[in-house]
């Protein structure tokens, strides 16, 4: 590692693996995208958020819509302005400029520190919108043909681009990025996860919470898979609503919580009088003992 | 530098690209591996992978070029290899299993080792090497009380020790995957126009300096539609007795073609082993919610396409004789081959998904086999894969 080199720890709420770390530390060392994939509510869009606590510098959201176009992202021209000032005679409408406005990536690379920027959900938009950001990113500057001005990065930004994959992004894309895929939380990391957003709780609740939640997450059929996010609003809501231990697993309370689809409530619910958690013995001494 | 490396990325199968090399090259240089072999492991796969599905695939071809170097000599790859082309499960009865309670781990990785040695290729059904669906102690989907179940599903629940791990498994795109994945190949069937309908949102710049001219200086503002997929899409499915096996999959398809709402129509349709004058709305296939094939015929124009969900196997005499049909109450005059042709020649963009394995399809290996070649004549036929699924995408798109 250079001298000098900031390098990314994870902050005190943002438990980040070792080999997530290395990546983002790679990527800043490399001055390259960051590409994070993994499922939904593995944390993808809060490690940004995370880098930019950790190293101190400014955080800049690009969310990417369906409608989003790359031209968005570095500057937009509003002509429909400019043409209806230029009507009445009482603009100035020959100073371009003051018709350019900045989009996310034009504010991140015309910013004066250096600043992370967030590409979140790039897999929303349509197909070729990452091809059309390849130039701008490789190269970190774009020129504004109406002005005849040339943005170019004062300090390269760390860029993280989240993804779902809802689409295939493009492979000469892909080439320019370092790629990481959060994989799902193994029990005893999510045991973590779950203590750094909830101190407080008692080790007996979250065990038996984390037993239910490993158990609904081994059924087969399930259409969508509950997440970390959907984990800690369950523990949260468990102890606020005081249910007893003993029933965490024999009855999995507030289900609704944890499971959104109504085909997947029939399954677990037929499953948990023949073969619920509470059938098979705890396994908690081993794994989290 | 471990040009070598790079080789066998290829012939693994993971798409490394010279770019992608010259990184890693430069983020070698400085230093960013840490001098460790488990530092340039996850350096190496955060510049040279960018998909989950090649992870399993980069671990095979790292624990091929490294082997020797941190790690005892990995040979269980070679015995994966073997295992491919599986048998169906050998099951046993709990008398047979009572034969054996007792067995010496270390006698059983001590013979397995041997059996790594002297093995020379795939053997199925046996009782000594290395396969599936046999009684020797090493494989897996066969029957050895106490043998060493190596990859694969645990079928007779008696594997000592699971000796093959990766990680990463899942993940690849040759088996099939979630409702996610199939989602995202649909999302590839599309045909964009912004000829015919939808809001008019998107300026026309040179219709209104073309508008305004015309009025005379006075700003007139034209708006035109943005692009819109155009793609329709019907979706029938078999849901006889013999596709009970892959009711799972087929209902991930469904429920990723019915999520998908980028398609401007999308029709659902159900049969039986084969369609004749009749298809039903719903899987049950009862007279009650039949439609006229004619007439589901006659309501969707050719620009429709069709994928047919199927096993494709059947008695040869459902396909090719006049009331063959499997339903007693189907009394038709026209065998189901007819019915199939029609079909086809109304739809020219037409598929067929079969959630058999493509290595089943050949006559010989399977009894329902037959049938696949009369249907495959009429239809491309592919995998329910991700990568089947793909690669009928591509035809549906084609253009004639």
């Amino acid at each position: 590692m250079q001298a000098g080199m900031q390098e990314f720890r994870g902050t005190a709420d943002y438990i980040a693996s070792e080999d997530l770390m290395n990546s983002v530390n790679v990527s800043m060392a490399l001055g390259r995208p960051l590409l994070i994939k993994g499922e939904p509510g593995t944390g993808k869009t809060m490690l940004a958020r995370s880098i930019s606590e950790g190293l101190g510098r400014r955080l800049i959201i690009w969310n990417i819509k369906s409608t989003t176009k790359a031209q968005d992202g570095l500057y937009i021209y509003d002509t429909v302005q400019r043409l209806y000032d230029s009507q009445f005679g009482d603009h100035d409408v020959s100073d371009i400029s003051q018709y350019i406005r900045l989009g996310k990536l034009g504010e991140a690379f015309a910013s004066d520190e250096p600043v992370v920027l967030l590409i979140d959900e790039i897999d929303k938009a349509d197909l070729e919108f990452p091809n059309d950001l390849l130039w701008e990113l490789d190269m970190m500057s774009f020129f504004i043909p109406e002005t005849g001005e040339t943005i170019t990065a004062k300090h390269r930004p760390t860029v993280i681009i989240t993804s779902n994959a809802e689409k295939e992004l493009p492979d000469a894309f892909l080439r320019r990025c370092i790629f990481h895929y959060i994989s799902f939380p193994e029990p005893e990391m999510m045991k973590e996860i779950v203590r750094v957003h909830h101190p407080k709780l008692e080790d007996r609740l979250i065990a038996e919470a984390m037993e239910a939640f490993y158990w609904i997450r081994s059924l087969s059929g399930l259409q969508k898979k509950p997440s970390t996010s959907e984990l800690l609003d369950w523990v949260q809501a468990l102890a606020v609503g005081g249910i007893s231990l003993e029933k965490i697993r024999k009855e999995i309370p507030l289900l609704g919580v944890l499971i959104k689809k109504n085909q997947d409530f029939d399954i677990i619910l037929k499953r948990l009088n023949t073969q619920g958690p509470a059938k098979t013995k705890p396994r908690s001494q081993t794994l989290w003992g | 530098m471990f040009v070598n490396f790079f080789y066998e990325l290829k012939r693994t199968g993971v798409p490394v690209s010279l770019t992608e090399w010259m990184t890693l090259m430069e983020a070698l240089s400085k230093g960013l591996a840490f001098s460790s072999l488990s530092g340039f492991y996850y350096l190496a796969r955060a510049v040279l992978v960018k998909s989950e599905a090649h992870f399993d695939s980069y671990d095979i071809a790292f624990q091929n070029y490294f082997k020797g170097i941190e790690t005892p000599v990995n040979v269980l790859e070679q015995a994966l290899e073997w295992l491919k082309d599986a048998l169906p499960p050998y099951m046993v009865s709990p008398e047979e299993r009572k034969l054996f309670q007792e067995w010496d781990l270390d006698k059983l990785r001590r013979e397995l080792e041997e059996r790594l040695r002297t093995q020379d290729g795939q053997h199925h059904g046996g009782s000594k090497w290395i396969g599936t669906g046999g009684r020797s102690p090493f494989g897996f989907g066969g029957y050895h009380p106490a043998g060493v179940r190596i990859g694969g599903e645990s079928l007779n629940h008696s594997a000592v020790k699971v000796a093959a791990e990766r990680r990463y498994r899942g993940y690849r795109s040759d088996e099939t995957l979630g409702v996610r994945q199939f989602e995202v190949a649909l999302r590839k069937l599309r045909q964009l126009t912004s000829r015919t309908e939808g809001e008019k949102d998107v300026l026309d710049l040179d219709g209104t300096i073309d508008a305004t001219c015309r009025n005379a200086g006075r700003l007139e503002l034209v708006w035109d539609r943005s692009r819109k997929n155009t793609m329709k899409v019907v979706l029938v499915m078999d849901s006889g007795g013999s596709m009970d096996p892959y009711i799972d999959l087929c209902s991930q398809l469904f429920s990723a073609v019915n999520r998908s709402t980028h398609f401007k129509d999308l029709k659902f349709y159900y049969f039986h082993n084969c369609i004749y004058e009749n298809m039903y709305v719903d899987p049950a296939c009862i007279s009650r919610y039949a439609v006229k094939t004619y007439d589901v015929l006659r309501n969707l124009d050719p620009e429709y396409r069709l994928i047919i969900v199927g096993d494709a196997s059947m008695a040869p005499s459902e396909l090719t004789m006049i009331g063959g049909a499997i339903d007693w109450n189907n009394m038709d005059n026209e065998p189901g081959l007819v019915w199939l042709e029609r079909i086809v020649k109304h739809f020219p963009h037409a598929v067929w998904l079969n959630p058999i394995p493509s290595q089943w399809w050949e006559p010989r290996l399977y009894y329902g086999a037959y049938t696949i070649s009369l249907v495959r004549k009429l239809f491309p036929m592919f995998e329910l894969t991700l990568d089947g699924l793909e690669q009928a995408i591509k035809q549906l798109k084609a253009r004639f």
